[in-house]
């Protein structure tokens, strides 16, 4: 039987994977909106206006879906890790404060007008309500980023009578690994978004939709894929030799490192054994991971037998190279249909259907990067300070057995709804004709609109 | 006062300024949820209903979530016995509002046979999450002590707390709403007031008798002469409603803020005497703000911000009103 520990870690970890997939659309989506309405605002040319008004019904949804399992995020900290809050709650909770205060309102308040508001105020002001959703959830980003780098590299604090205080702001947000952690993530955002944008045009342009919309909108998803994967690989290259410094243990997981080497090769694929203490069917490059760690040949990584505790090495170890693994994809996707685009080919048959595949890629590698990270941590919850194993709730086993079982049930259903009904929009919108009447009368018409909701 | 008192004293107001603002907006919302009426030919009505609160649910939702925001960041171990006592009443309130917030975004886009699913959808989700608020707060005043009587009690302020909902959800209808559907809205706000009505007198009474410190804290001597003008501000907005919705609708649409106008200051003065019998009781019973509240320099880390973004918040709260003022039209995303 799992005991409260581990259904609450479960139930964390099911609940936060559901929450991150629609931010991790819609932090870059957002911008990618406020691109398409400016462009429109400056050439005047309908097609961007076509294009902003299909995807700011697919942000729509995905942000309805990010609000409600954000709602459930709130009341975690409560309900299933009390003593999180107890130990450190004089950081944690002013930082979520901070969230909700600067960036959630904004994003809601302004949202209501992104959507509905179009013909009810004017176009500069409309382009300006997309432009601050944008920086809401950024922002939102950025606070909540803080928080969790500030877990696994604390700083700017004092412990007294076992409860962690402040010494100084700038050094709690500003921690070690917060500016790595924060444009990792943008840019992990980015690429989630690109893909996502790219293979839904991709799957419209299948589908015979030869509307010049969904070709435009491949392009800005290609494109920006394609140069945000090359900063993504340098980004997360800095980030290694962060945690690197900060917390050896976990490098030596993902790397494999059982026992300190000089000159660690790069495993390209090994199945660690935790018991024997080694790995089996190492494949690898001599001396690469010490060179990309230490920048040197034959630099040393710690074993992990020489730490006092360390992480489950193989989830960190498979999930590093799921996620560099399905980088390294992205980047020969992007770059090869970039080439392809900037000859002004047509794409061929298969490489639509692989840029369908692709849709969700960007979830894939997110999740995986953010259960190395967070399973890199254990047994710490805050590194050095709190326990995992001390901070959860005394409640009993059967109370969290519900909930989980419930929350789980709500979200396979919810995310089966989602993926359909967002394939669902993209196949109702191959059949509307390239000149809606909506184009011509964007700016100048009465209050009152007809038609039902859509 | 020294910061160590004061902040704690702040903390509390704002927080109590929070959920209040939540009752009233989430409120009308909820309300509205709950009010969709079922019948397949019905369908534009429900349109019509949700169009009235689309462009706002996703900021008055947000008020819930600063106010369990501010009870963490300023009561951290408040934050966590109330959980701890709630915890499966709070999971099923967090599924009610997950239901009904995706439904209301589903509805609009799923394939045309499903739209009659999410729309029960987003009316059971609506109800499930009043019912298990109302729940929570009984369990709250109560102290949480187990027994059937407290549960009795729970399931009264379910109800109650249901009823006051669906009554500013009419009272919002009868607002941003016209002809049939406003003649609609003004039957089930008038319903909905008595019932209310009924509500709070019986939570009022409970209360009273099972807590006789609160009791005591009322009839006190000098003060009773001050605070019994709460329940008169509220008995006169319920006398107010009640004659209001049996005369509207006026022409040319006059009053038709009205009810909503006294809904909200029925549900201020509930909420002023809920404080006022437990102040300075943070879980009535076992912890006080000033036991339960975080260091003070991190209050006022978090405080100089509020005082900052709260103003403006308001400022463009107000705006996106403004902006879509006037009755709803159907909603279309452009
Ligand atoms: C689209 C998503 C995506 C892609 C393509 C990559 N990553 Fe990543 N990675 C993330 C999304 C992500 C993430 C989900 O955003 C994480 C988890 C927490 C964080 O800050 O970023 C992460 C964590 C993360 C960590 C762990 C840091 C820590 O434990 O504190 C490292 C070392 C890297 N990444 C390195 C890379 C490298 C070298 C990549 C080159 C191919 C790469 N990532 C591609
Ligand atoms: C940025 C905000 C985040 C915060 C504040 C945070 C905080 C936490 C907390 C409190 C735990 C509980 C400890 C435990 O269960 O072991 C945890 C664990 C976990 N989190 Fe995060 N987390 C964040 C982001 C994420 C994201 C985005 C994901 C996944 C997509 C994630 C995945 C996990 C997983 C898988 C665990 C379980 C680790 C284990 O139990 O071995 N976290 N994190
Ligand atoms: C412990 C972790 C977290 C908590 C408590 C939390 C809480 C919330 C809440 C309450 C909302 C709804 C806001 C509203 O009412 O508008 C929300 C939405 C959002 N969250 Fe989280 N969140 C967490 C983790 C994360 C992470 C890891 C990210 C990304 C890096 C993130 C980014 C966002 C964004 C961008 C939104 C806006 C909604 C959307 O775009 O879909 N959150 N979150």
């Amino acid at each position: 039987m799992l005991d409260t520990l581990e259904l609450s870690r479960i139930q964390f970890a099911a609940n936060i994977s559901f929450h991150i997939l629609f931010p991790t659309i819609n932090i870059a989506m957002c911008w990618v909106l406020f691109f398409f309405k400016i462009r429109h605002d400056m050439t005047q040319n309908p097609v961007w206006m076509r294009a902003y008004r299909f995807w700011v019904k697919v942000f729509a949804l995905t942000f309805a879906l990010g609000v409600v399992s954000g709602i459930t995020m709130s009341f975690q900290f409560g309900t299933n890790w009390p003593g999180f809050m107890e130990t450190v709650g004089n950081i944690a909770g002013p930082l979520l404060g901070y969230e909700v205060l600067t960036a959630f309102f904004l994003e809601a308040t302004f949202l209501g007008v992104m959507l509905f508001g179009i013909n009810r105020v004017p176009p500069k002001l409309h382009t300006l309500a997309t432009l601050l959703v944008a920086l809401g959830t950024t922002m939102s980003a950025f606070w909540i980023l803080a928080l969790n780098s500030w877990m696994h590299t604390p700083a700017g604090f004092e412990m007294r009578e076992g409860v962690a205080h402040v010494t100084s702001w700038w050094e709690v947000i500003f921690n070690p690994s917060f500016p790595y952690r924060l444009m990792h993530m943008l840019v992990a955002s980015g690429l989630t978004a690109a893909f996502f944008v790219a293979g839904i045009s991709a799957y419209r342009i299948r589908k015979g939709d030869t509307k010049r919309a969904p070709l435009l909108a491949l392009k800005t998803g290609i494109f920006m894929a394609a140069v945000l994967m090359p900063l993504q690989i340098l980004v997360g290259d800095l980030h290694g030799l962060n945690t690197f410094e900060h917390q050896p243990q976990k490098v030596s997981a993902m790397e494999g490192v059982w026992h300190t080497e000089q000159g660690a090769p790069l495993l390209l694929f090994a199945i660690p054994d935790e018991e024997a203490q080694k790995n089996h069917w190492e494949i690898g490059i001599p001396h690469m991971a010490s060179l990309i760690l230490t920048h040197t040949f034959n630099g040393e990584i710690t074993g992990l037998t020489e730490f006092e505790a360390h992480p489950p090495v193989k989830p960190l170890f498979f999930g590093f190279r799921v996620m560099v693994g399905v980088g390294l994809l992205m980047l020969a996707t992007a770059w090869f249909t970039s080439l392809l685009l900037l000859k002004n080919k047509t794409l061929p048959y298969w490489l639509l259907r692989h840029l369908e595949v692709m849709t969700f890629s960007g979830w894939v590698a997110t999740l995986a990067g953010w259960y190395v990270t967070e399973i890199g941590r254990q047994p710490w919850l805050v590194t050095g300070v709190l326990r995992t194993a001390d901070a959860v709730t005394s409640l009993p086993t059967g109370n969290v057995g519900t909930s989980l079982v419930l929350y789980l049930l709500v979200y396979a259903g919810l995310l089966t709804a989602y993926v359909h009904t967002v394939r669902l929009l993209a196949r109702k919108s191959v059949e509307v004709e390239e000149f809606e009447v909506d184009d011509h009368a964007t700016h100048d018409r009465p209050l009152i609109e007809e038609g039902a909701s859509s | 006062m020294s910061e160590a008192t004061l902040l704690p004293v702040i903390f509390i107001g704002l927080m109590g300024l929070a959920i209040l603002v939540y009752a009233l907006l989430d409120g009308y919302d909820l309300g509205v949820g709950i009010l969709l009426p079922m019948k397949s030919d019905e369908e534009h009505l429900r349109d019509r209903m949700i169009a009235s609160i689309g462009p706002f649910w996703d900021a008055n939702e947000t008020w819930l979530v600063l106010a369990v925001g501010l009870l963490l960041i300023a009561f951290p171990s408040a934050h966590s016995l109330v959980l701890y006592h709630l915890y499966l009443p709070a999971t099923f309130m967090l599924l009610g509002l997950i239901l009904r917030g995706v439904a209301f975004d589903f509805r609009a886009k799923a394939a045309v046979s499903h739209k009659y699913l999410w729309d029960l959808g987003f009316k059971s989700g609506s109800l499930l999450t009043t019912l298990t608020q109302g729940y929570m707060l009984g369990k709250y005043v109560t102290g949480f002590i187990p027994g059937w009587g407290a549960e009795v009690f729970c399931l009264l302020s379910a109800l109650g707390v249901t009823a006051a909902y669906t009554l500013i959800g009419g009272a919002w209808l009868v607002l941003k709403t016209e002809s049939d559907l406003q003649g609609r809205a003004i039957r089930w706000a008038r319903n909905a007031n008595r019932l209310t009505f009924l509500g709070v007198i019986a939570v009022c009474l409970v209360n009273l008798w099972v807590n006789p410190s609160v009791f005591q804290r009322w009839f006190e001597f000098p003060l009773v002469m001050f605070v019994l003008l709460i329940p008169a501000i509220c008995l006169a907005a319920f006398m107010g409603n009640e004659w209001l919705l049996r005369k509207l609708p006026f022409p040319d649409d006059r009053y038709c803020a009205y009810p909503f106008a006294f809904t909200a200051m029925i549900f201020t003065t509930c909420f002023t005497g809920l404080a006022f019998s437990f102040y300075p009781a943070i879980v009535p019973g076992k912890l006080t703000i000033w036991e339960a509240a975080s260091a003070p320099e991190s209050l006022q880390f978090i405080l100089v911000g509020a005082l900052v973004v709260v103003p403006v918040i308001l400022i463009y709260t107000a705006y996106a009103y403004w902006v879509f003022r006037g009755k709803a039209s159907d909603l279309k995303y452009h």
